[in-house]
């Protein structure tokens, strides 16, 4: 039962991970109502900025803060310049897209910073978190950022007007429109967003990850499958899909035999893969009624 | 966001309709093509040969992509599983149980469309997202099942196999990747031929009927969930077996050359060539084969940079593909006559 117990203290801590990476993919998909394959590859980028500018003297907050800035009208730029040529594209060729620009932001992250692994700092230290030695304060600081995060998400997507209007383009940009919601600027906006939380999370995650190009392969489909697991639409749903997959991952890599460091993906994944089929719309996704 | 409230919405169209007409060519052009399939290797070197084989190769998983996507609208990322099992199939009859080369691949084909059959029935139940991470899943898991102990007296675990190439029959005065080239030209054309005549079909017209509007194929009378799975299966056996002659041509199978990224590449193979458009398969193929080749060319470091680059202007001037190319000068052919 210790075991038992430990295990899923563990799971929550890397949880913590996932539902970061799982909120900016809800963010975006609510803007674009599809994943963005490049969103991982962005958050990369953005923490290897906020590095950047510490190694040039800048304190903590302070790179944090122009990282953000920083990422968000970086993120407005790109779907500018690159996705909205696109928009009347057929949506397997925005895939594409999405492609090649995480093909693009890894190689050039590659060729300025090079691919050692890089140390990154955190404001929270990492000494045990309450005498828990599985938990460090640094994790629990990042729940709590997280926890933070969806709290801002849930009001801003529920009570305020740019949040509505958002939500109205994505699910029915036509009907938006009608009501004079600028749904181009409401995708764009998303994307800023979008890049800003992917900022965040880059930067939480990177002192447990180290700062690498390819930090984010592995983090960003644990962040797909958890906001999948819980039904895409809903930021709650993304936070307690990134911890339930955590928690997955430990049991699976504890108590199947044979599941060795490789096999916890493929696992976890297939979990998610038979409550899908159960509930197609996740946990907390609202089901969707389609007419012919 | 409360939970209760129902999202109704007109179901859209996450792949193009395309007429079954618009998915072939003319018959002058596919004289022209094959012409050139049959003659350009008498002139090229055996390198170049050996390339061409592989964009066959890689020409019949995208068309088997095509079909599944292009043809029933649904989307997977799973592809290369199907690959790896074809692929592993031939290797271990050739290899362990000394089957003729030609032989395997049929094997191969049927494995790979059990298998393929099988998986679209917990398939049937996801769509879009959902079933491009199911599909997702089995990419990721397929080379470590593949490393699994358990297996290992016959797939050679880790360290993978290796294959004989086989000679020109007959003794025929060619050399091995020439043979090769042929032997998979022939499979592939008439790979081709099966899948254009598949989707003319009834079966067809019913795939496309999924595609388009699910609920209004339903109540045609069309049963999804048999069409779904069967082009599921159709996929994977095709898939089989490219993957059985990619085992032969290259000699060699391991469990780290079926990564996600090979799936991703099918998948960027179709959206290059025109998504539904089944001689845009081959044009994909060359695509995946060649541009990472000229990207390493025009800068090592930024490779990766160039290639998206070059990904980018081509869906930038092309977002329906190669397809878009062919109709273009299809209208300048007409427009000329008149």
């Amino acid at each position: 039962m210790e075991l038992f117990s430990n295990q899923v203290l563990a799971g929550i801590s890397t949880g913590a991970i996932y539902a970061c990476m799982a909120l900016a993919v809800v963010m975006i998909y609510q803007a674009i109502d599809h994943l963005n394959f490049a969103q991982g590859e962005m958050a990369m980028f953005s923490t290897f900025i906020s590095w950047q500018l510490m190694q040039w003297g800048v304190p903590y907050w302070g790179s944090f803060v122009i990282t953000i800035v920083f990422s968000f009208a970086a993120g407005i730029m790109i779907e500018r310049a690159l996705f909205r040529p696109l928009a009347k594209a057929p949506i397997l060729t925005q895939v594409a897209g999405f492609i090649a620009l995480f093909s693009i932001i890894n190689s050039c992250a590659g060729l300025i910073w090079d691919f050692t692994i890089k140390q990154y700092p955190t404001p929270f230290g990492s000494s045990p978190f309450l005498g828990s030695q599985l938990i460090s304060t640094h994790q629990a600081g990042m729940i709590g950022v997280t926890l933070l995060m969806l709290a801002g998400l849930f009001f801003f997507f529920r009570y305020t007007r740019v949040g509505l209007a958002m939500r109205a383009a994505a699910s029915l940009p036509e009907s938006a429109r009608l009501v004079g919601i600028n749904t181009s600027w409401m995708i764009a906006l998303g994307w800023g967003m979008a890049a800003a939380i992917g900022a965040i999370a880059g930067i939480l995650i990177a002192p447990v990850v180290f700062l690498e190009p390819n930090m984010m392969g592995g983090v960003l489909v644990y962040g797909f499958a958890a906001a999948v697991l819980g039904g895409l639409t809903s930021p709650l749903g993304a936070v307690v899909g990134g911890f339930l997959v955590g928690i997955m991952e430990n049991l699976a890599g504890t108590y199947i035999p044979g599941v060795g460091n490789e096999l916890k993906l493929p696992i976890a994944l297939a979990v998610i893969i038979t409550v899908l089929v159960v509930k197609p719309a996740g946990l907390f996704g609202r089901p969707t009624v389609k007419r012919v | 966001m409360s939970a209760a409230a129902e999202e109704v919405v007109t179901e859209g169209q996450a792949v193009e309709a395309v007429p079954k007409r618009a998915m072939t060519l003319g018959a002058g052009t596919s004289l022209v093509v094959l012409a050139a399939l049959v003659l350009l290797p008498l002139v090229v070197k055996n390198f170049i040969i050996f390339q061409m084989t592989m964009v066959l190769i890689y020409g019949l998983a995208v068309l088997a992509l095509n079909i599944l996507t292009g043809g029933s609208g649904q989307f997977s990322l799973g592809q290369s599983a199907f690959y790896a099992i074809g692929a592993y199939a031939s290797a271990i009859l050739m290899e362990d149980f000394g089957v003729n080369y030609a032989l395997t691949l049929p094997i191969a084909g049927l494995i790979c469309f059990v298998v393929g059959y099988l998986f679209g029935h917990p398939a049937l139940r996801l769509s879009g997202i959902y079933l491009a991470l199911a599909t997702f899943a089995l990419a990721t898991a397929m080379p470590q099942f593949l490393k699994l102990g358990y297996f290992e007296k016959w797939s050679g675990g880790v360290q993978g196999l290796v294959v004989t190439k086989p000679d020109a029959p007959f003794g025929l005065p060619m050399s091995q990747d020439m043979w090769l080239y042929y032997f998979t030209l022939v499979i592939t054309l008439a790979i081709y031929i099966f899948s254009v005549n598949l989707l003319r079909s009834r079966s067809g017209r019913a795939l496309m009927a999924i595609r388009d509007n699910e609920i209004a194929a339903s109540a045609m009378g069309v049963n999804v969930a048999l069409y779904k799975t069967l082009a599921f299966g159709v996929s994977a056996g095709i898939t089989g077996v490219a993957g059985g002659l990619g085992a032969i041509a290259v000699q060699f199978v391991a469990p780290d050359s079926f990564t996600i990224n090979f799936a991703i590449a099918l998948f960027l193979g179709m959206v290059v060539g025109g998504v539904g458009w089944l001689p845009g398969s081959i044009i994909g193929a060359a695509f995946i084969i060649f541009v990472p080749n000229i990207a390493e060319s025009i800068s090592k470091g930024l490779s990766g940079a160039v290639f998206g680059v070059l990904l980018f202007l081509v869906i930038f001037l092309i977002p329906h593909g190669a397809r878009q190319i062919a109709i273009v000068s299809q209208r300048l052919v007409a427009r000329l006559r008149r």
